[in-house]
């Protein structure tokens, strides 16, 4: 098969770093196949998407040795202009890569740019943006549009050449489970329809495995693991446990090899008669529907009298959000928190999440409905770096503060803050909101803060939050976090509560926003965890022997 | 402020009729003296920009403007020592000197202040009703580098502007004492490098680094590309004529001369119809 992008002994080392991000790394990507590239941050994954489109060396800087072939090309020689003919690339962040006014500028900038005719222009736009379905977006205005569609858009500017490779750096981690997973499958669909390779940065891999075709895992700058996904699976399973798929857990859990995806697990399962029945006793039920009774049961919680007691952390009643001139962010929104509760806020992109954190800060006033706390709120915001205005750690925060999110030791007060990693900084960002003179906050909210975390520092983060005796609101899209701290879940629609109540009820009920434990086992028993689950098909093997004998 | 496609006649018609229609408006507000004529140069600027659905944008770029067009007025009025018709004596004042404020240096200040405010609605309504993308490509033959660093410093000020937002409120939401403004200072400057530098990086990989000359697109002139051109021509032709001329007379020293014969008018009414004529034709122009 043809090589699309061809790496040889690479290593390379950013100005000023002390070690090389990635250490004689060698590999070899065929046409068409769809490659995710797996690993913990830091582990060299964005550095060799760089490398594949030229940036590194040439726009990044730094030392490089080894040698970079994309279609032909030596990255040596040809610089991320010249490259951009065969590789098309996403980042994380849409709204730092769209460069024009309107979604067909976007789309015509990079065809353009190649010095094509004003006709094949025209046709490459239109092509894109039916292959990726937004030719209803062509004459809007790039400022209008959400963080999904801005993702697509951007996706599209990415492919609208036909490049040979298109390499994407967690092009989901921004977007919420429905459009995540839309956007994995149009990458599929391109790789399939147009033979396109795609190399896949990502962190929830249970997201994209069942799309790939081969998993490259990286540890410290190295390969560990070059496999197709079961193979993958397996290794990780003895490996890298860290990168194991909450799916891959739970089969091993229950004493299975790993399946890649939902059907191949829950197909696996029933294989064995482990599957438990989704309509036995315990299980989870629909959303909406009353657990004990069958009955529909009302989705949002209204604020009774003993809830606006001295007992409430936090209270919202009746809130709207509307914009001069634009929609109700907010319709009517009412949610009360218990003190020590820990909730989180899930929903689409653009479903009045962050508005309704922010009200509950103080940050914004209510148009109409009040919002009530027994004490401060705290709030950390989407972007951590954000809140980092000193030159060094210990100057943001006091000591008490760093050392309850674990950055009280030596070797992080000197730092500048910019420096630290992704994790660490939501870790300090966290220190300087928690720290008070005037005592701890009565509400913490977060701010979607798993954004391109790696499993195990959302696993710290989640520790963290859980050990926290204020009351936690978080919004965020992971719902594999939020079976790890959450108490209670609200799922949030077009601005008002749709669902409210215990995290095994809404998470297991869904499908979208359900974890992948959740959806093997179909709802069963509300698992939500591979352990859950785990102890789950355990029981219902105790029951049936009971039964048999 | 940025642009955003609505559905009027200036929106509809190629970037190349909106630049020359704002620049001949710009061109009138620089050769207007006369009181009358700049007026209807100002009218003839908002009011094309209510027609064309961006009176909002205007209005908010004439908070800017009144300010200092009345900050011009009265610097005019301190500074200048010109003028015979003396309205106030001031007397010796600190770092100015003897001060004597003039019915003309005032009246010229006001002259100058509504030039300034012309400007820049006319900049305003440049910015919201002119696609800068096709802007870009109208200029990228000539100097591709050039109408992209400008097009896209138009572009990050509105991504600046909620990086700001979002700074302020993380501010907010520290406890206790704010940091100082100098820290502050740091933190904003270093987004902004940031920011820019993760842009460049989306240029480079779009190909921007090896952007070729694009070929000349053909596209036929609309009902509204050939109204936006010949009113601009016109615009400038009735501007150069009334100041070649001497139809349109003013001068504010020694003594101040501004006569509103018919003849101001009719050229003022006449640059008035003609701004605003395009906007009456309304086919074509969602």
């Amino acid at each position: 098969m043809t090589s699309v992008l061809r790496v040889e002994h690479l290593s390379y080392s950013y100005p000023g770093a002390e070690r090389p991000a990635v250490r004689d790394l060698s590999l070899e990507i065929s046409a068409g196949e769809l490659v995710v590239l797996a690993g913990a941050s830091g582990s060299g994954k964005s550095t060799l998407l760089r490398a594949a489109s030229g940036l590194v060396p040439h726009f990044y800087g730094g030392e490089i040795a080894g040698r970079v072939t994309v279609a032909g090309m030596d990255t040596r020689e040809h610089g991320p202009g010249e490259l951009a003919f065969a590789v098309g690339t996403l980042f994380q962040d849409p709204e730092t890569q769209v460069v024009m006014g309107t979604v067909r500028a976007e789309l015509a900038f990079p065809l353009e740019n190649r010095g094509e005719s004003g006709s094949a222009v025209a046709r490459g736009v239109e092509e894109t943006a039916l292959a990726l379905g937004i030719s209803h977006l062509l004459d809007r205005s790039t400022s209008e549009l959400s963080g999904g569609e801005l993702q697509r858009v951007a996706l599209g500017a990415a492919l609208a050449g036909r490049p040979a490779l298109v390499v994407l750096d967690e092009p989901t981690s921004q977007l919420d489970p429905v459009a995540g997973d839309e956007l994995i499958s149009l990458l599929r669909r391109c790789n399939e329809d147009a033979d396109t390779t795609i190399v896949l940065a990502e962190h929830r891999l249970e997201r994209c495995l069942s799309a790939a075709d081969r998993v490259i895992a990286l540890v410290d700058g190295e390969i560990a693991c070059d496999a197709d996904p079961a193979d993958f699976l397996r290794w990780a399973a003895l490996g890298a446990p860290e990168l194991q798929t909450p799916g891959a857990r739970l089969l091993a859990g229950a004493g299975l090899p790993a399946a890649v995806g939902v059907k191949p697990a829950r197909a696996a399962l029933r294989e064995r008669s482990l599957l438990p029945d989704p309509r036995a006793a315990g299980s989870a039920p629909a959303l909406g529907e009353d657990r004990r009774r069958g009955r529909p049961r009302r989705v949002t919680r209204p604020l009774r009298g003993r809830e606006r007691s001295a007992e409430s952390a936090l209270a919202l009643a009746r809130v709207w959000h509307e914009l001069p001139r634009g929609p109700a962010i907010l319709r009517d929104a009412s949610l009360v928190l218990m003190a020590g509760e820990h909730v989180a806020l899930m929903g689409r992109n653009g479903a009045g999440k962050s508005t309704l954190l922010r009200h509950a800060a103080g940050l914004m006033r209510p148009t109409r409905g009040k919002v009530q706390s027994a004490g401060r709120v705290a709030l950390l915001l989407q972007n951590p770096t954000d809140y980092l205005v000193h030159e060094t750690v210990a100057a943001e925060a006091s000591v008490h503060s760093l050392a309850a999110v674990g950055l009280s030791s030596p070797a992080f007060a000197g730092r500048n803050p910019r420096d630290l990693s992704g994790g660490e900084r939501q870790r300090l960002a966290l220190a300087i909101v928690l720290d008070d003179p005037d005592g701890p906050p009565a509400v913490v909210c977060l701010d979607e803060p798993t954004r391109g975390m790696d499993r195990g520092r959302k696993g710290e983060l989640a520790e963290l939050l859980a050990e926290m005796p204020a009351a936690v609101l978080v919004a965020t899209h992971d719902p594999e976090f939020v079976a790890a701290f959450a108490d209670r879940v609200v799922l949030l629609a077009d601005g008002a509560p749709i669902a409210d109540g215990p995290a095994a009820d809404v998470l297991a009920g869904g499908t979208y926003f359900a974890t992948e434990t959740a959806r093997i086992l179909g709802g069963a028993g509300g698992a939500l965890r591979p352990e859950e689950g785990v102890a789950l098909i355990a029981g219902s093997l105790q029951t049936e022997a009971v039964t048999a004998r | 402020m940025s642009y955003r496609r609505l559905a009027s006649p200036l929106h509809a018609a190629r970037a190349g009729a909106g630049c020359a229609y704002c620049l001949a408006l710009a061109c009138a507000a620089l050769l207007a003296e006369h009181p009358i004529m700049l007026a209807a140069v100002t009218l003839a600027i908002a009011g094309a920009g209510c027609a064309a659905g961006v009176g909002r944008e205007l209005r908010r770029a004439a908070l800017f403007a009144i300010p200092l067009a009345v900050m011009i007025v009265l610097v005019n009025a301190f500074v200048s020592r010109d003028g015979l018709t003396v309205l106030l004596r001031l007397g010796q004042l600190p770092v100015l000197g003897h001060t004597d404020i003039t019915l003309e240096a005032t009246a010229y200040g006001a002259i100058l202040g509504l030039r300034a405010v012309a400007l820049i609605l006319c900049g305003a309504l440049y910015t919201a009703a002119v696609d800068p993308d096709e802007v870009l490509r109208l200029f990228r033959r000539v100097s591709f580098r050039s109408a992209l660093t400008a097009t896209l410093a138009t572009r990050m000020v509105p991504v600046l502007v909620r990086d700001a937002r979002r700074l302020a409120d993380a501010q907010r939401c520290r406890p206790g004492k704010p940091p100082s403004r100098l820290a502050l200072m740091r933190a904003a400057s270093s987004g902004v490098l940031d920011r820019a530098l993760d842009v460049a990086a989306a240029l480079e990989v779009r190909g921007y680094g090896s952007a070729h000359r694009p070929p000349r697109a053909r596209r036929p002139y609309s009902r509204h590309d050939v109204a936006f051109a010949a009113v601009a021509a016109a615009i400038v032709m009735l501007s150069v004529g009334a100041r070649a001329t001497g139809a349109a007379p003013f001068h504010a020293y020694p003594s101040l001369y501004s006569p509103a014969g018919s003849g101001v008018l009719a050229i003022a009414a006449a640059l008035l119809a003609c701004a605003l004529a395009p906007f009456a034709d309304r086919r074509g122009i969602g």
